[in-house]
């Protein structure tokens, strides 16, 4: 392979600018691929978590009830009226947690008692979901402490945190007290302990959190929860992890996929658009390199001629020419992943949230980059078979004449 | 010691089976000998090209038999006819036909990357006196663009001996050439046939360079008109 390895780099290097050129479209394209590969999951999941706010990825809830008919047979035509759902907490809540725990892919478990309620303050009445839940454990799985925008993170008996739009409609703050109370209990008087700010005006009036066992009490849940919440490794992988959970739990497992098929079905058009864009650019880059390849063949006819003449095979000529594809496919490549890391880099700095953070970050991606040096070169080469078949079947003798 | 290659009949027609088959070459038959040392003239059209690139086997013939060091090769696949050619061929062009890409001594020593895979010292060592022996020891890193027209040849004598073929076909070797620097390219063939016993086919138009050859075969319309030795 001495000799098409010299060959090939040998007339690559003879080609000058066109060499030069082709390289360079190549590098345009590949980078604006590894681009697009790069940053389109971290925009996502950013685009996820912003939307889904302290929705858990995937949550475990008993079973809803439903209403058998008694009577069967084939002329029964019963009439069913579907049953209210009551709140029920999650049986042998206690060991399904530790369970959870402990299957790989899950990263954090989160028990969740929720129910509804009424925020008071003098007059107004303001209806609140009751939740109740672990401070460290529901950060965990939502990174709620990332949105408490004032006061602390804690939640002692009386304690409660609510949202900002919420403590504007009840005109207080931050160690104000207010009234909360459920259909179960009169309730009693609770400290704001902290504000949050979900970044959704609805998501901000909904919920007034409140430790497990207060949560219990007022929801007469004594000692059970509503649901377990949990947080995966992979986003992406939820929902087959929920089906699998499903399987083995007399459980309702749903995942963040189920609960929102709108934002499920939007990111899996924006993943099959980016998708056709890779591959029309991967095919541009191959188109290029066959053309280029093409009029070499051309150029370079008398120099093959004297090649073969002098005693060297067809073989030998295909994959001095095939290689020449191979070498444009893995430079590109090489520039193109440098290109794409500075086109993420830069672009960063200007693509930013509502709230000013930035959607993604420049990552050094050690595997992407791989695969596109790699991909590059067999697509280099498999564009360059057509030429370099050209090249291998020129006759000689006409060629020399040229 | 038998002959280096051996023609029999050898016919060439082009667009064989077609309205405008046109066959150029009728029932050639000769042969050459180890150390020979012949030309091969004619006019235009007379069809030596066509013969050269049959003996180099960068064509077949359309009928008659050739053997290669007893062998025959008329049919022989693409593959053994350029094995044949890389171990057995030497060829110098009219127009030089060096690589650009590739400096003197680069292209001296394709030949042996060719064969061995790899540049060995040895092959290198070979370029080296080859180049020396053209006197061209000064200019051999120099790129083909860089050398006169004259140079430029003698670095493909230089390429054709690298592997110290048997046969050397040369193709009008001094047809581009000023009388001077043709007369030199042309005592380096005579030397060279001279010193290593490599025989030589020259196809010239020079009547001058024709009168100093051993042996003279003389082509007119697709056939061999006169044959005979000569005194130098």
């Amino acid at each position: 392979m001495r000799f098409e390895w010299t060959v090939a780099v040998r007339f690559l290097r003879e080609g000058g600018l066109q060499t030069l050129m082709i390289v360079a479209g190549a590098a345009a394209g590949i980078s604006v691929i590894v681009f697009m590969t790069g940053f389109l999951g971290d925009l996502q999941a950013d685009l996820i978590r912003r939307t889904l706010g302290v929705q858990a990825n995937i949550i475990v809830r008993p079973a809803e009830e439903v209403a058998r008919p008694l009577r069967e047979g084939r002329d029964a035509l019963p009439q069913v009226q579907a049953r209210v759902q009551r709140l029920r907490s999650v049986d042998q809540w206690q060991a399904l947690r530790q369970r959870l725990e402990n299957t790989p892919g899950i990263r954090a478990v989160s028990p969740i008692a929720a129910g509804p309620g009424l925020m008071t303050r003098g007059d107004t009445n303001k209806s609140v979901t009751v939740t109740g839940m672990v401070p460290e454990l529901y950060a965990a799985v939502t990174r709620f402490n990332e949105k408490i925008v004032a006061g602390e993170y804690r939640l002692s008996p009386g304690d409660t945190i609510i949202g900002t739009d919420l403590a504007r409609d009840l005109g207080v703050g931050v160690g104000d007290k207010v009234r909360l109370s459920t259909p179960t209990s009169p309730g009693d008087a609770y400290q704001i302990r902290a504000i949050y700010d979900l970044g959704q005006r609805t998501h901000n009036r909904a919920f007034a959190y409140v430790s497990l066992p207060t949560a219990q009490a007022l929801l007469d849940l004594p000692g059970g929860i509503s649901s377990l919440e949990l947080s995966v490794d992979d986003l992406f992988g939820a929902d087959r992890l929920a089906q699998q959970l499903q399987e083995t739990t007399a459980h309702e497992v749903e995942s963040w996929m189920r609960a929102n098929p709108q934002l499920r079905t939007a990111l899996g058009n924006q993943t099959i658009m980016t998708l056709l864009i890779r591959f029309f650019l991967a095919l541009v880059v191959a188109i290029g390199v066959a053309s280029v390849l093409v009029v070499s063949v051309v150029q370079k006819t008398r120099e093959i001629g004297i090649l073969r003449a002098m005693g060297a095979s067809r073989a030998r000529i295909l994959r001095v020419f095939l290689l020449q594809g191979a070498l444009i496919g893995l430079v590109g490549a090489a520039l193109g992943c440098i290109g794409g890391y500075t086109l993420t880099a830069v672009m960063s700095q200007f693509v930013r949230a509502e709230d000013g953070t930035q959607l993604f970050a420049a990552q050094w991606n050690g595997t992407l980059y791989l695969f596109t040096l790699i991909g590059a070169s067999v697509l280099g080469l498999a564009a360059a078979i057509m030429p370099a078949r050209r090249a291998a079947r020129l006759d000689p003798a006409q060629a020399i004449r040229i | 010691m038998s002959a280096v290659i051996e023609l029999a009949g050898i016919r060439k027609t082009y667009n064989e089976g077609t309205a405008i088959a046109n066959e150029v070459l009728h029932g050639i038959g000769f042969a050459i000998q180890p150390g020979e040392f012949a030309c091969l003239i004619g006019p235009s059209g007379s069809g030596k090209s066509t013969l050269l690139n049959l003996i180099g086997l960068l064509e077949k013939p359309s009928g008659g038999s050739y053997r290669l060091n007893g062998k025959a090769i008329q049919e022989a696949d693409d593959n053994t006819r350029t094995r044949a050619r890389l171990e057995t061929l030497g060829f110098v062009f009219q127009f030089h036909h060096l690589l650009p890409a590739f400096s003197a001594l680069e292209n001296v020593m394709l030949p042996g990357l060719m064969l061995h895979g790899e540049i060995t010292r040895e092959v290198r060592a070979t370029a080296i006196r080859l180049l020396t022996a053209v006197g061209l020891a000064d200019a051999m890193h120099k790129p083909p663009n860089q050398l006169s027209g004259g140079m430029q040849q003698r670095v493909a004598i230089a390429r054709a001996l690298a592997l110290t073929p048997q046969l050397v076909l040369a193709d009008e070797p001094t047809g581009n050439l000023d009388t001077h620097s043709a007369d030199e390219v042309f005592a380096l063939m005579r030397d060279i046939n001279k010193t290593q016993g490599t025989a030589f086919l020259i196809v010239t138009h020079d009547p001058r360079l024709a009168a100093r050859c051993d042996r003279v075969i003389e082509m007119r319309d697709g056939t061999i008109v006169a044959d005979a030795p000569q005194a130098v």
